[in-house]
């Protein structure tokens, strides 16, 4: 058995990218035993510091010791040398391999000479699982996983290579609330026997699983303390420099006209099964409707088929009286819809087209921007940096590629484009996903501001508290059909909960 | 402070002196093997053909369908179809153009040269369309079905000049030589000296024209949009089927006008092998021409300064002419990988902020 990480200690680190500190004579200690979060905006620097840690960068200045020695990672490999393991917040898993085969990737135990022994990867994954509790199937493939399975998978894929510290970058954020609170429990019984250092975002699990909790805010850090003694208000001030409170739609409810009607539309999915069944919705002008479930049950495939991408088997998706089932996106865009799309990377945006060109992506044609189909490069830059200010989109200047901005301000481009085309009604999917508070509070306050003018928002998210504070009635959709319907006042994370793992009524 | 746009142009120039100074220095490599004087090869190839206005002619001749059909297929691999499909695409256009030159002899010059270029760019744009639509609705890839037409149109135009199109007095004389009759004088596209043609002209209103449509149209940026990331296109309302299929119609239609005007400016008959490898040719050009007109016009002019200069070389230096396919060879890889690590977009705005905060560095 190696040795036991008893403490490590991360001492005045200092990592220069050109033109920006990235870390800021950073120092942090994580003793055996203990879970440590980090916690901070997007761009803080958390994850330059964890890849410093894990060998993938090196600091320019500060040093690392591990029980008071100083060690020196060349690499990934010496610090899963060391002991080290992190979970990235993509799996990197092999969706067509088995448990066990992605296991053997990266066991050089089992790479015997012309013949890699699976037997004795399986025995160590089975043995692995057994001793945390975590259950895996060491014979699935990963594709067959939810993506709670994969992320145990990967768990157990970090500690059968003798991980005895592990480092987890965002480990909830593609987790069902059930998920998670299994996550939370498993790795409180694990820090008996190891270290722990994980990234978050949300301040709820920060306080529900930490020990200590170091925050940063532009490569520094700004606080560093035990979490217990401050409560989550204070972390997210602490966080973002100023206090956050997430605006909640506290309005009176103004239900207008029918917007958008759904009937009994069955969609079928990239792989050719069903992924909407008979599904029924109705939205209507002026509020907003959450479509709560775990990814994968049908949201994709839903908002795809309303805007046009997506084939409709039967079923009709009336809006504003028109039939929009079968029709082009270009249809659907003309009759008055906005959409952010899910992957806000290479579907919302054109990554290489500069900022001012994906904001004319829909409308390269409209009178506004072009004239018999010359554009009219003088409106198009104005109205880049116009957007540009009024979404407060951090970009160096319009020309630059959308691509290469940060994940909050891509969605920033999206949402002003769509916004600012005056849509009739608008589709949110996980409009938030893996951003910042800032630009959360952002987002937030424009969709409450696109209701109070009268429009129906779909809200299509797996984080219960968005739609909690933002919807005006919830859906929840599971397994490609509406579950329940509830008003935001018959609405809490319980019953939300229990509809979303497909149990009809409250036993 | 420099700004962005002046940064841009710095960087793409730089991209084409490291490719070139890569592949001179490979190319040295493989001279020194074959023991030729490096320097002297360099020297015929590059420089001697800039020595006198017979040899610059000759370079302008072989510049024009380089160009022509570089402006093409910039314009499909800009939609996300690479077109490899010049060389057949340019083949269906010169039987196109000389079936019209020939059946339609008597028509006026006003009305023939246009209908006989109009006939090459339909045959190429077909050509085009086949691999486009096929892209487009069955999601066949362009390589294959573009590469396979290559073949089926070189056969085809093999077969045009032995039998329906062949000189009827090579048939009575008996040589057989493959070669359509000589066409009608009222059909040829002028020269200015030498063999230097009018087309020159052609080509670069073609360039001009390409970027308005390209970068200044609502056309274009759909096309552009559509090869640069498809989803988002279709995201936003474009039909890129629709996109794909006409960039590769276009691409075609540039192929065929290409053959037209060298059979009616140089050749003035379809003889075989007329269409001399340009189709392949232009594809390095177009990558080599940073896939934009301006690039593409002192891109078709170097290359084809090699190619004529190679011809010169078996005499001068004693150093085959395949030399230059050997060169080209090593710039398509030279290029591929520079693009590869420079054309990223990501890359240059993070050398470009790099470049401000040392400007910024100095100026504080």
């Amino acid at each position: 058995m190696e040795e036991r990480i008893r403490q490590l200690r991360m001492e005045h680190i200092t990592k220069r990218f050109p033109g920006v500190l990235a870390s800021d004579d950073i120092s942090l200690t994580v003793d055996e035993g203990e879970i440590l979060a980090l916690v901070g905006e997007n761009g803080a620097g958390k994850t330059t510091l964890m890849n410093i840690l894990m060998g993938i960068y090196q600091q320019d200045e500060g040093r690392i010791l591990i029980n008071d020695r100083e060690v020196h990672f060349k690499g990934p490999e010496d610090a899963f040398e060391a002991g080290l393991g992190m979970v990235h917040q993509q799996y990197m898993l092999v969706p067509n391999m088995t448990v066990t085969e992605n296991v053997a990737l990266g066991y050089k135990k089992a790479w015997k000479p012309l013949k890699l022994d699976l037997d004795m990867v399986r025995s160590r994954v089975v043995e692995v699982s057994e001793h945390y509790g975590l259950a895996v199937n060491p014979d699935a493939y990963i594709w067959q996983l939810s993506v709670g399975e994969q992320q145990r998978v990967e768990l157990v894929k970090t500690l059968c290579l003798g991980a005895r510290f592990l480092i987890l970058d965002e480990p909830t954020s593609a987790l069902t609330p059930q998920e998670t609170d299994e996550l939370i429990e498993l790795l409180k019984r694990m820090k008996d026997e190891l270290s722990i250092i994980f990234i978050s975002h949300k301040l709820n699990e920060v306080k529900a699983l930490s020990d200590k909790v170091v925050i940063l805010r532009h490569g520094a850090v700004v606080f560093s303390g035990d979490t217990a003694d401050y409560s989550s208000g204070d972390i997210a001030a602490l966080m973002t420099g100023h206090e956050i409170v997430l605006p909640e739609n506290k309005e009176p409810r103004v239900q207008g006209e029918l917007a958008l009607s759904i009937r009994n539309i069955s969609v079928r999915s990239d792989r050719g099964f069903l992924a909407l069944e008979n599904l029924s919705l109705d939205v209507h002008q002026g509020e907003i409707v959450g479509l709560a479930g775990v990814s994968g049950n049908g949201q994709r495939e839903l908002a795809e088929a309303i805007n046009g991408l997506r084939p409709v088997e039967s079923g009709t998706i009336e809006f504003f009286g028109v039939d929009l089932a079968n029709k082009s996106p270009y249809y659907v865009i003309d009759h008055g819809m906005g959409y952010i799309p899910e992957e806000r990377n290479i579907e919302g945006i054109v990554p290489s087209f500069a900022v001012k060109e994906n904001f004319i992506l829909k409308d390269s044609d409209s009178d506004r921007f072009s004239r018999h189909r010359f554009l009219k490069k003088k409106v198009i830059n104005d109205n880049a940096v116009t957007l540009k200010d009024q979404f407060d989109i951090r970009t160096p200047d319009t020309s630059t590629a959308a691509g290469s901005l940060s994940g909050g301000n891509i969605q920033k481009v999206i949402l002003a484009r769509e916004i600012t085309r005056a849509p009739k009604f608008l589709i949110a999917v996980y409009p938030t996903r893996g951003l910042d508070m800032g630009a959360i509070e952002f987002i937030h306050q424009e969709l409450l501001k696109k209701r109070r003018e009268g429009i129906g928002i779909l809200l299509i998210s797996e984080e219960l508290d968005e739609i909690m504070n933002l919807c005006d009635r919830i859906a929840v959709i599971y397994k490609g059909g509406i579950q329940k319907v509830l008003t935001h006042e018959e609405a809490n994370r319980r019953t939300l909960g229990i509809y979303m793992a497909g149990l009809k009524e409250e036993e | 402070m420099m700004d962005s746009r002046r940064f841009k142009i710095l960087y793409k120039v730089s991209v084409i002196v490291l490719a070139v100074l890569a592949t001179l220095l490979l190319s040295s490599f493989i001279l020194m093997i074959l023991g030729a004087d490096i320097f002297r090869t360099f020297y015929t190839i590059v420089i001697t053909p800039l020595t006198r206005v017979g040899h610059l002619t000759e370079v302008f001749v072989r510049a024009v369908p380089l160009c022509i059909i570089a402006l093409g297929v910039a314009i499909a691999y800009r939609s996300g179809i690479i077109n490899i499909g010049a060389e057949g695409q340019m083949a269906m256009g010169i039987l196109g153009f000389t079936t019209v030159a020939l059946s339609a002899p008597e028509l006026p010059r006003p009305l023939l040269l246009p209908l006989a270029l109009l006939a090459g760019v339909v045959c190429g744009g077909l050509w085009g369309f086949i691999p486009g639509i096929l892209k487009a609705k069955l999601q066949v890839s362009e390589l294959l079905s573009t590469v396979m037409l290559n073949y089926i149109a070189a056969q085809f135009y093999s077969f045009c000049l032995r039998v329906p199109l062949l000189d009827p007095a090579e048939a009575l004389s008996g040589a057989g030589t493959p070669q359509s009759a000589r066409l009608t004088t009222s059909i040829e596209i002028g020269r200015i000296t030498g063999r230097l043609h009018y087309g020159v002209f052609i080509a670069l209103v073609l360039a001009v024209l390409v970027y308005l449509f390209m970068w200044k149209t609502s056309f274009g940026y759909k096309m552009r949009a559509s090869g640069a990331q498809s989803r988002a296109a279709r995201y936003g309302g474009i039909n890129v089927p629709a996109y794909v299929t006409l960039a590769m119609v276009i691409s075609g239609a540039f192929a065929g006008l290409a053959g037209g005007i060298e059979i009616a400016a140089v050749h003035r008959r379809a003889i075989e092998g007329v269409t001399n490898n340009y189709g392949f040719s232009a594809v390095v050009v177009a990558l080599f021409g940073m896939l934009h007109p301006f690039g593409i016009v002192p891109a078709s002019f170097f290359f084809a300064l090699l190619i004529y200069g190679s011809t010169l070389t078996p005499r001068a230096v004693g150093v085959p002419a395949n030399i230059v396919d050997v060169m080209q060879g090593l710039i398509i890889i030279v290029i591929v990988t520079t693009q590869m690590i420079l054309q990223n977009t990501y890359l240059e705005d993070r050398l470009y902020r790099r470049f401000c905060a040392r400007h910024a560095g100095k100026e504080a």
